[in-house]
């Protein structure tokens, strides 16, 4: 126990600063937290489906809860049930096998329904492309939001797309100009 | 009968561990795979070709068999009508799935399989629609349609009840259907259904230029892309008899290294998770992060990728990058030995990892568990210490072996392997010798097969390929977790149920590797 604690002393708080959205957008990174709130009431609360991924998009989505990016600190939640989630973060160019299950889920979600589609295979099946096991892209099955681009996209941009595709869809009062 | 016996004439393909082929004959397609298993051999990998639009070719059935002296790849050439082989799943009972897998895929079916379920077909393309055939393109399209059911083994008796979970399961997971049978909260038996994944890589590998596949093979699964990658090139440049320079070598294998902690690192967190201490995920998942972000200050990408090429390695390793290296890889050290020991003084852990999930060494070798899943069961098997290939041989590689089988065995020998390759990457960082990090490939004259044979950071990564160097005429990407993932019906029988996240994690298989 006195390990555990003084390790966890030692280590202090290693939490990096939110990313900044660049010029686009007004609001200043550290008030990410407060935007969410706003726009939304509550947290964003998150539904990831691995539809056909390769599994490295699935690791850098994880990396982001690593007390570094410290995703939750944001007030971003991953959860268990499509019925409680507001976003449906989405990987790999959907197998046909999965079609089903992704579209389900989909439908299974409240109001906002905001779909992310991380990675380039996502897009248009990338490397894996189309064909008779593979859908070729997120879009063929669901609206797309918002593509967050990479092979698997770091950390640090997946915080990015989340919260580009929150603001996207909640253009007023984040967006300059409106 | 012994392996000497038949009278194969392999021939040693120019590979960096020894890998032979030869033909079978159909009379001795069963006896040699008994053969193999009686003197202690195992089956890596199981796959079929459509070969009837080459000379005097026809369907083709290849089984790589691992023996004490190398790989034997065997071809069964089944002729222009083929539509069935003989079964070998007596003697090595995992050879089910990749066996149905065939059936899926060719058309070709072992005879006298009982179970003949279809595995990746899921309904969503037609039963007689056969992918790898050479009459079809791959890019056919069928509409839309509810995905067939799945005839699950019914667990009959008192109180007996089922439990279905996936394909989306509760986490940030692959998908993949379990289903439990269960009494109270006990398991009697777990029925994976796997495949959903499938996405059609065999087919895709055939519109790429060879020299591109490394790229494909190298997300066939995201957290092996090293091992799939090294084994694709080492396929290729086995074709093309092309000897790697020295640098090169010694990267690649610094890379696999570091492709071990990485994934290491991260499972021992989460195995704490799964048991209730969050100190241990965040801890290190922290150590993780560290390790990514010097993958991508060193190599241009965290995770590695594509940074192993055909002929060589994509980048080199400066002076500076090399004492970087030393320092993480010395603080690192330091850090996972003090978490190490909060773990194993940790009561609660201890309680939940000791005698859970148990294979016996028995369980083990009939099923054909590999990796570092095999080793915590007593199995000593591993290809970087077992042929010497360099620049392994001569570092007194020290495997890491458990006899318990249980999850505790597993995360002891995670820590083993975690120290282990970080006295490799030391080691390796500091020798390498001066000189190219990448050749040109020869040309080839002709089709032939080439393999590749990795000890990935979860097992034997197996690579066949078959091109001139130019064009791919297939290419069969084999994941440990075929293997595995059967042992982990057999490691749940009789724990709890909620044993079974951290029995799983303890093994963490790969969706994606074997749906393909
Ligand atoms: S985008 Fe790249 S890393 Fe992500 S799942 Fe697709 S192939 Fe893998």
């Amino acid at each position: 126990m006195l390990k555990t604690l003084f390790q966890i002393g030692k280590q202090g708080i290693c939490t990096e600063p939110a990313p900044d959205l660049g010029s686009d957008f007004l609001l200043p990174a550290h008030r990410l937290r407060n935007e969410i709130l706003e726009v939304l009431g509550r947290s964003l609360t998150i539904r990831e489906v691995d539809a056909g991924s390769c599994n490295a998009c699935e690791l850098e989505i994880h990396a982001t809860n690593n007390l570094y990016y410290n995703l939750e600190g944001l007030g971003i939640k991953f959860v268990a049930s499509p019925r409680h989630a507001d976003m449906l973060l989405v990987t790999g160019p959907v197998s046909r096998n999965m079609a089903m299950a992704l579209k389900r889920t989909y439908d299974a979600m409240p109001a906002p329904k905001i779909v992310v589609a991380v990675g380039d295979c996502t897009i248009n099946g990338g490397i894996f492309g189309e064909n008779y096991a593979c859908c070729g892209g997120v879009g063929k099955i669901l609206p797309v939001d918002h593509f967050i681009h990479g092979c698997p996209p770091p950390p640090i941009e997946l915080l990015k797309g989340i919260l580009t595709a929150v603001r996207l869809r909640y253009g007023h009062p984040i967006v300059q100009g409106k | 009968m012994q392996i000497a016996d038949f009278t194969f004439e392999p021939e040693r393909l120019a590979t960096p561990v020894p890998i032979w082929r030869a033909t079978c004959p159909v009379s001795d397609w069963q006896e040699v795979a008994h053969a193999v298993a009686a003197s202690g051999g195992r089956l890596v990998s199981l796959w079929g070709s459509d070969r009837r639009v080459r000379k005097a070719g026809g369907y083709v059935i290849s089984a790589a068999y691992a023996t004490a002296e190398g790989l034997l790849c065997l071809e069964l050439r089944l002729g222009q009508q083929g539509e069935s082989y003989p079964d070998i799943s007596a003697s090595f009972p995992y050879a089910n799935r990749m066996q149905r897998t065939i059936a899926d895929l060719l058309g070709l079916v072992a005879e006298a399989m009982e179970d003949r379920r279809p595995w990746l077909n899921h309904g969503a393309w037609p039963a007689d629609y056969f992918p790898l055939r050479h009459e079809v393109t791959g890019k056919e399209a069928f509409p839309a349609c509810e995905l067939q059911d799945y005839p699950f083994v019914r667990v009959e008796g008192d109180g007996v009840h089922e439990i279905a979970v996936g394909p989306v399961h509760a986490g940030i997971i692959e998908p993949g259907h379990f289903r439990f049978s269960v009494v109270g909260e006990k398991v009697l038996r777990l029925e994976e259904r796997l495949g959903y994944k499938h996405k059609g890589i065999d087919k895709r590998f055939e519109e790429m230029p060879a020299k591109d596949g490394y790229r494909l093979a190298g997300r066939v699964s995201g957290d092996s892309t090293v091992a799939f990658s090294w084994a694709y090139c080492m396929a290729l440049e086995s074709i093309c008899n092309t000897r790697t320079p020295a640098r090169a070598r010694w990267l690649r294998a610094l890379l696999l290294e570091r492709e071990r902690v990485a994934n290491h690192l991260g499972d021992l967190g989460a195995l704490a998770n799964d048991a209730a201490f969050t100190f241990g995920l965040t801890q290190f998942m922290r150590l993780k992060e560290d390790w990514l972000r010097l993958n991508q200050h060193l190599f241009g990408h965290r995770l590695l990728m594509d940074v192993v090429i055909p002929g060589g390695v994509a980048v080199d390793l400066e002076n500076t990058g090399i004492s970087e290296l030393l320092t993480q890889c010395q603080g690192i050290a330091k850090e996972v030995k003090n978490l190490r020991a909060i773990y194993e003084n940790h009561a609660g852990l201890q309680d939940r990892f000791i005698a859970t999930g148990r294979v016996t060494k028995e369980l083990a070798t009939t099923l054909g568990l590999n990796g570092f899943a095999g080793r915590a069961s007593g199995i000593p098997v591993d290809l970087r210490a077992d042929f010497g290939m360099a620049p392994y041989g001569g570092h007194d590689f020290k495997k890491a072996v458990h006899r318990n089988g249980d999850v505790a065995a597993r995360v002891t020998v995670r820590f083993d392997e975690i120290a282990e390759s970080l006295r490799l990457i030391r080691l390796f960082a500091t020798e390498l010798a001066p000189g190219e990090i990448v050749v040109p490939l020869e040309a080839v004259a002709e089709t032939k097969l080439g393999a590749g044979w990795i000890e990935g950071w979860r097992g034997e990564v197996f690579v066949a390929l078959e091109s001139d160097g130019e064009k791919i005429q297939r290419c069969h990407c084999h994941d440990p977790s075929w293997q595995n993932w059967p042992v982990l019906e057999h490691a749940v029988i009789g724990n709890i149920v909620p044993d079974f996240p951290l029995i799983n994690k303890s093994f963490n298989l790969s969706y994606a590797g074997p749906d393909l």
